[in-house]
């Protein structure tokens, strides 16, 4: 017996809104970071189970998720980059301490 | 594999592989020229590649191309789009120049300018997309090295903190639009522009949030208003060069690639999304004009006036037509002018003394009067008072809008234009007529920012009279065909 292609969405989705949830919520901002992959992977789930299930005989969603992994590795390091440069400068990494510019 | 591809890929991707060669190039003067030819002609060579980019590639020419299978599109308006974005690059190039050379920054130069033509590279790649593939990589390729770039002054100020607020804002937008991505997919099976037009014309709920999903991630990149909050410190905390370079070449490539996919993917749909840019327009005009006027810092000033820019630009996306293509452009073309004008002299003045603020600029006139006088005309453009560029390039735009019957809406804008009047006089005041008792000290710039500010001023008196360029663009966009 196959699974159903709604159990797989149904996680894809609640890692989505997990990762939104804990993008706005936390302050350190590796655990930014790791909630902003969770939303890029979840959309990567997506991409492949829709691709399995409602179009089997295509590889487009395949090839479009490895190319957004692949995306999303450089934007991790871009963003560990900037994290390291703020860490030189103000010895931690909370979201709350870069509040230098306000309205 | 075919090989007879690979002549055509030359021929029809011109700009972008001329631009990927002049990278490379680049690259490696960067690496062997003497340190002393550096220092002088840098700058320079990085302008002239441009430029020979600009005139062998992005001359626009009269048929329509398709490569990789319907993935990448080149029309005559893309092309023109490309030579728009080209020149505000070389403007940018030249106010930066003394920036870039100072002591602080001269061992990263090279990076500047590397980083500067990819992200150009990934707005090309954007613009002339058929593939939402395709439009994904340019949009990260031409927003990831931004994020490098706003975060470049690593010593001090709050450059940091600016890089980190645009990277977490830009990658949290792209999954979001990534999301609406995977649903269309879902809905169609394609992700070609031209398939999802053909499938998705029925409104289902996935269909709705798939739209929903995408505009919102293109308008996180534009900073329509309820995604505009990252624009204001972004701003401020960047390097001065790259903050005009995302004010106006960012915005106005994203602005066009917007366009593009909304006229071409979601045409039988066109009554659902110019309802949401509909309420997205009135509150990104009124709000970014609201909070300009309390603004004192110049460059946070300018943030708040580009986000009202980007609600005007968003009228020629609403009129749906070929008229309203055209204005776009030509907004986004004087803009440039305008705007790169007014960066210009900040620039000027914050590598001199490093003031940015409005009341260091009180009095300016009486020891800087060709300075204010460049500010003054890109205030008057920037608001659309009559002889100068920015009042034809409003005339259009508002005109496209009225054609397709939206005129509530044009009145509101109208209404606006009359505030944002207000906040751009205010600069003109503070350099005209407010007394100060020591002024900024007269300042000397160097000749390639002279030079720029030059062109922009000439661009700024020049364009709206020449109308030969409105009606150059207007011949392009009827090729398209919308």
């Amino acid at each position: 017996m196959e699974t159903p292609m709604m159990y797989y969405i149904v996680i894809s989705l609640v890692m989505f809104f997990a990762g939104v949830y804990g993008f706005m919520t936390r302050k350190n901002m590796l655990m930014m970071l790791i909630s902003i992959e969770l939303m890029l992977n979840a959309v990567d789930i997506n991409f492949a189970v829709f691709n399995r299930f409602l179009f089997p005989g295509q590889m487009e969603g395949m090839i479009f998720s490895i190319f957004a992994i692949a995306i999303a590795a450089a934007e991790t390091a871009i963003a560990i980059a900037i994290i390291i440069n703020i860490y030189r400068h103000i010895r931690n990494i909370d979201a709350d301490n870069l509040d230098d510019m306000k309205y | 594999m075919d090989l007879s591809q690979y002549t055509l890929i030359w021929e029809y991707m011109q700009p972008e592989l001329l631009l990927l060669i002049a990278t490379v190039l680049l690259f490696f003067i960067d690496l062997f020229a003497s340190p002393r030819f550096l220092d002088k002609w840098f700058s320079a060579t990085a302008c002239f590649l441009l430029a020979v980019v600009t005139i062998l590639g992005c001359i626009p020419g009269e048929a329509t191309h398709t490569l990789f299978g319907g993935m990448f599109i080149s029309t005559p308006m893309t092309t023109a789009m490309k030579m728009v974005l080209n020149i505000g690059t070389i403007l940018i190039l030249l106010q930066a120049h003394t920036w870039i050379n100072s002591e602080a920054c001269k061992v990263r130069r090279g990076e500047f300018y590397e980083l500067m033509f990819f992200t150009l590279f990934g707005m090309y790649l954007m613009i002339s997309s058929g593939h939402f593939l395709i439009f994904f990589i340019g949009l990260e390729t031409a927003s990831l090295p931004i994020a490098a770039l706003v975060a470049f002054n690593k010593q001090g100020g709050d450059s940091y903190e600016s890089g980190a607020k645009y990277l977490f804002n830009a990658v949290f937008s792209s999954a979001i639009f990534l999301m609406g991505i995977s649903f269309m997919y879902a809905i169609g099976g394609s992700l070609y522009f031209v398939d999802i037009a053909t499938v998705a014309t029925t409104h289902t709920a996935l269909f709705i949030v798939a739209l929903a999903f995408i505009i919102t991630g293109i308008g996180f990149k534009l900073s329509l208003v309820p995604f505009h909050l990252w624009t204001a410190d972004v701003y401020q905390g960047g390097p001065t060069a790259v903050t005009a370079y995302l004010s106006v070449i960012s915005k106005g490539a994203a602005a066009f690639a917007f366009l593009w996919v909304l006229f071409k993917t979601f045409s039988p749909s066109h009554e659902m999304w110019q309802g949401i840019l509909y309420a997205l327009i009135i509150l990104t005009i009124t709000l970014g004009n609201l909070f300009a006027i309390r603004q004192k810092d110049l460059k946070r000033f300018l943030a708040f006036s580009s986000i009202s820019q980007a609600g005007y630009i968003m009228l020629g996306v609403m009129a749906y037509s070929a008229q309203g293509l055209t204005a776009l452009v030509y907004y986004i073309l004087v803009y440039i002018f305008s705007n790169l004008a007014a960066f210009g002299v900040i620039a000027a003045i914050e590598n001199k003394t490093g003031k940015v603020n409005m009341d260091d600029y009180n009095g300016l006139y009486q020891t800087n009067p060709k300075l204010s006088l460049a500010m003054m005309l890109a205030m008057f453009s920037l608001a659309g008072i009559p002889p100068f560029a920015g009042f034809f390039s409003k005339f259009f735009i508002f005109a496209s809008a009225v054609n397709s019957g939206f005129y509530i809406l044009v009145l509101i804008a109208l209404i606006n234009t009359i505030i944002s009047l207000y906040y751009y006089l205010l600069v003109v005041k503070a350099m005209f007529i407010n007394p100060n008792e020591n002024p900024i000290e007269p300042i000397k710039t160097d000749c390639y920012g002279r030079t720029g500010l030059v062109i922009c001023v000439a661009g700024i008196l020049l364009l709206g009279i020449a109308s030969c360029v409105y009606g150059y663009l207007s011949g392009l966009s009827l090729t398209v065909g919308i």
